[in-house]
């Protein structure tokens, strides 16, 4: 194995990434929407491609604020749907992602004659890149680091989801649990639900075009769901779901470097071994969680059980 | 990267606009938005061979696309109503590891690793896995359905990137090709793929009617299932098996967006048009088979519409028009009903509590009341509405003819409103009676239980009612009120 310095900004990268998607997603996965990122990363096609036939470039702004946008109506129109039509949300969540993916599809397709623009790999990025991509370097003694563009814009996210997250603390929590006790209290629940889809849409669209959308999908539903076979309590479940992010993107990245050389293949993709070291990561605590592993449930019935 | 003009950009905007809003008439509305000399509209001629499925290609994707949304409608129901829709989501894209490790196998033995059947294989198995998994993250864990799908979702459709990877440092093989999986090739179908097609989704469709009743049993009520010795766990492993049948057969002709919107938006469509499940599954399978119909038919006659996105399109416009107009569930029918009840419901309250002023003044005991004009005051005072609230009832009531004119600070009710008013308050009498005799309900508590439910009280019931209480001789009368009548404004103090 060969670690360099591009290997220890990869891990950076996908770890700040691990950690701004794992935070929300708790609230996510408590709220039983666990598959809103996987729906928002598809359904943003349509804001990608008409703000990219609007300003003609690929890198810019302007895609992210379309992406956010799109993001955003997905879970608006979720919402209309399933409290106007009293439809389950995962069907209703399905009807509007697969719709919005085939309206943008149509426009790629149609607008396939003017421009380069391919669903498949130009609207993702791939997280191996980022370290091409700097954005700024820091000189430390003798040693120069350079920041990739994606560490800077994820930071950002990051930075902004730990404060939103803690200044709404309480509100968020209450509302996850019991909307008509947070309704009850004062604190719109409504509002609530709405500000953390905004966070979900702006953090997916983030890290899903800085790193790749598995990284996003994966970290917004495993780390969090690992963390809640392992406690009880959302303060926990809040730092311990960022650790367990950050340790599946170190892992994956390692897992990426080393294991395909067992086997006589070069190094495989990063993002797909962190979902895979996440989901270890699950496994583990399926089996093993102090109250609720399969194993220690089993051989606590053993000692129970009369002699 | 190349520079286009504003006419080329609002071009495509516009075609793909048009060409959601106005499926029906996608034709002509396309035209109108395109201008570009390619663009043309189809002929009579072209348009009858569609429609006849005259052209050989041609028939093969729409007889695919139909039999296909026929099936997963099907399936699609029973999904639908174990809350599980997106479990095509997670399926789809667990196939991925399968088709990547079938197709490492198959290079290893020395093939090319192109072959569709092994491929479809490996996609079978690994679907089946993960849909075993989600069954058991859900029965041994306190996480729910959607965390287990999500989990499924996300690390096979990772090990199957990661797999891909590897696949594509590999010298001897070419892996192009296998992407194509996730996108569908629906214009390229062959026949044998829609031999293929046919016969795992007529095998479906025909084990999913066989099975209709265990499976109802099971979307319905899986405790009261488990308790009769159905083996839920079984039939929910069946259940999955279909679905993963439909969704790998899919997810090789349309691609994975179109199979995951096949299983959930006719069946989601569906849902408002009936209560009743059989309904719903034929209505499901014919809202899927006309989108496959429909969205492969306009792909075929207008160029660069690729067939799995209209048809999705398709399939969410019935589903928009559904939605808002069927009469059963429907949002529209269900506004309206709910507020012609509310009038209904604003109306007996108010003729009622007329009524119930009138029976204050004096009048002898077998005589019915008497008419007479009613303070408004008192009125107001009678039940909790607001001053604007009793001056729309007001105006709603003289516009059905329940008031005959009177002083400003009166009201009068007209001879049909007097007869409407000692109806409803009979039958609010005759309820609480009942509660009171056969509920074992005390006088005092009766009023509020009574409110509830008097507004929906049909003459057949009434009679019901009045057989049970012996009072048909009093068949014209209005019974005394059981309970003291005490206005809102003073609590009552029994």
């Amino acid at each position: 194995m060969n670690w360099t310095a591009f290997d220890t900004s990869i891990v950076i990268v996908g770890a700040l990434c691990a950690v701004a998607c794992a935070l929300p997603g708790c609230f996510l996965v408590l709220r039983r929407m666990s598959m809103m990122g996987d729906a928002i990363s598809h359904a943003v096609l349509p804001g990608l491609a008409i703000a990219f036939l609007f300003s003609g470039s690929r890198a810019s702004i302007a895609m992210f604020i379309g992406a956010a946008i799109v993001g955003v109506l997905t879970a608006v129109f979720t919402q209309w749907i399933s409290k106007f039509g009293k439809v389950d949300r995962g069907a209703a969540m399905g009807i509007v992602f697969t719709t919005l993916f085939a309206l943008g599809l149509i426009l790629i397709v149609q607008a396939a004659d003017h421009v380069d623009l391919d669903p498949g790999c130009v609207l993702y990025g791939a997280i191996e890149l980022t370290p091409l991509d700097p954005i700024a370097s820091i000189s430390l003694g003798n040693t120069t680091l350079e920041i990739p563009r994606a560490a800077a814009v994820i930071g950002i996210v990051l930075l902004v989801n730990l404060v939103v997250i803690t200044l709404f603390f309480k509100e968020l929590r209450v509302s996850a649990f019991d909307p008509e006790l947070s309704t009850t209290l004062g604190i719109p629940s409504q509002l609530m639900h709405y500000l953390l889809m905004t966070i979900v849409a702006v953090t997916t669209v983030a890290a899903f075009e800085a790193v790749g959308s598995i990284i996003v999908i994966a970290m917004l539903i495993v780390p969090p769901a690992t963390a809640l076979l392992l406690t009880q309590r959302l303060a926990i479940m809040l730092p311990l779901s960022a650790a367990l992010a950050a340790a599946a993107a170190a892992l994956g990245h390692l897992a990426a470097i080393t294991v395909p050389t067992w086997f006589g293949f070069e190094s495989t993709t990063t993002s797909g071994m962190m979902a895979l070291a996440a989901g270890l990561l699950f496994t583990l605590a399926w089996l093993l969680s102090p109250n609720q592993g399969l194993l220690t449930k089993h051989s606590r019935h053993q000692n129970l059980s009369p002699e | 990267m190349k520079l286009h003009s504003p006419f080329a950009l609002s071009r495509s905007l516009l075609v793909g606009i048009a060409g959601t809003v106005l499926l029906l008439l996608a034709a002509p509305s396309t035209e109108a938005a395109a201008p570009a000399s390619h663009f043309h509209l189809p002929t009579p001629t072209e348009l009858l061979e569609v429609l006849t499925l005259e052209n050989h290609n041609t028939r093969i994707v729409v007889l695919s696309t139909t039999l296909l949304g026929i099936t997963s409608g099907l399936v699609g129901t029973f999904l639908l109503l174990r809350r599980r829709s997106l479990i095509g989501d997670a399926l789809s894209h667990a196939t991925l590891p399968g088709i990547a490790i079938a197709f490492l196998i198959m290079v290893a033995a020395g093939g090319s690793g192109k072959f569709l059947p092994g491929l479809l294989a490996g996609a079978t198995v690994t679907g089946l896995a993960g849909v075993l998994l989600v069954l058991a993250i859900r029965n041994t864990t306190k996480l729910k359905d959607d965390v287990a799908m999500g989990f499924v979702l996300s690390v096979f459709f990772g090990i199957g990137v990661a797999l891909l990877g590897v696949i594509q440092k590999m010298p001897q093989a070419s892996a192009a090709g296998l992407e194509s999986f996730i996108y569908g090739k629906t214009a390229s179908m062959i026949q044998q793929d829609f031999i293929l097609i046919t016969a795992v989704t007529l095998l479906t469709a025909i084990l999913s009617l066989l099975l209709v009743k265990e499976f109802a049993l099971l979307c319905f009520d899986e405790g009261f299932a488990a308790a009769n010795g159905w083996p839920t766990l079984l039939l929910d492993i069946l259940m999955l098996g279909l679905v993963t049948a439909v969704t790998v057969i899919g997810l090789q002709a349309v691609g994975l967006i179109l199979i995951i919107a096949f299983l959930i938006t006719p069946a989601t469509a569906a849902r408002f048009w009936t209560q009743n499940l059989r309904k719903m599954l034929v209505i499901a399978a014919l809202i899927g088979g006309l989108s496959g119909w429909l969205g492969a038919s306009l792909s075929a006659l207008l160029p660069k519409l690729p067939a799995g996105a209209v048809i999705v399109l398709v399939a969410a416009t019935i589903f928009l028009l559904s939605m808002i107009f069927a009469p059963a569930r429907g949002v529209f029918p269900r506004y309206l009903r709910q507020s012609n009840l509310r009038r209904k419901v604003g109306r007996q309250h108010l003729l009622r509590a007329v009524y119930e002023i009138l029976e204050t003044n004096p009048h002898p005991l077998d005589k019915p009341v008497p008419n007479l004009p009613v303070p408004l005051a008192t009125l107001q005072s009678h039940r909790s509405w607001s001053p604007k609230q009793l001056r729309k009832l007001l105006r709603t009531a003289r516009k059905e003819d329940h008031l005959d004119p009177a002083t400003h600070d009166t009201i009068q009710l007209s001879e049909s409103g007097y007869g409407e008013a000692a109806r409803v308050t009979r039958n609010h009498r005759l309820w609480e009676l009942y509660l009171i005799r056969h509920a074992d309900i005390a006088p005092s508590h009766v009023d509020r239980d009574a409110d509830m439910v008097e507004h929906v009280l049909d003459a057949n019931i009434v009679q019901q009612l009045e057989a049970e209480l012996d009072s048909r001789d009093t068949a014209a009368t209005v019974p005394p009120s059981p309970h003291q009548i005490t206005p809102s404004h003073s609590p009552a103090t029994t």
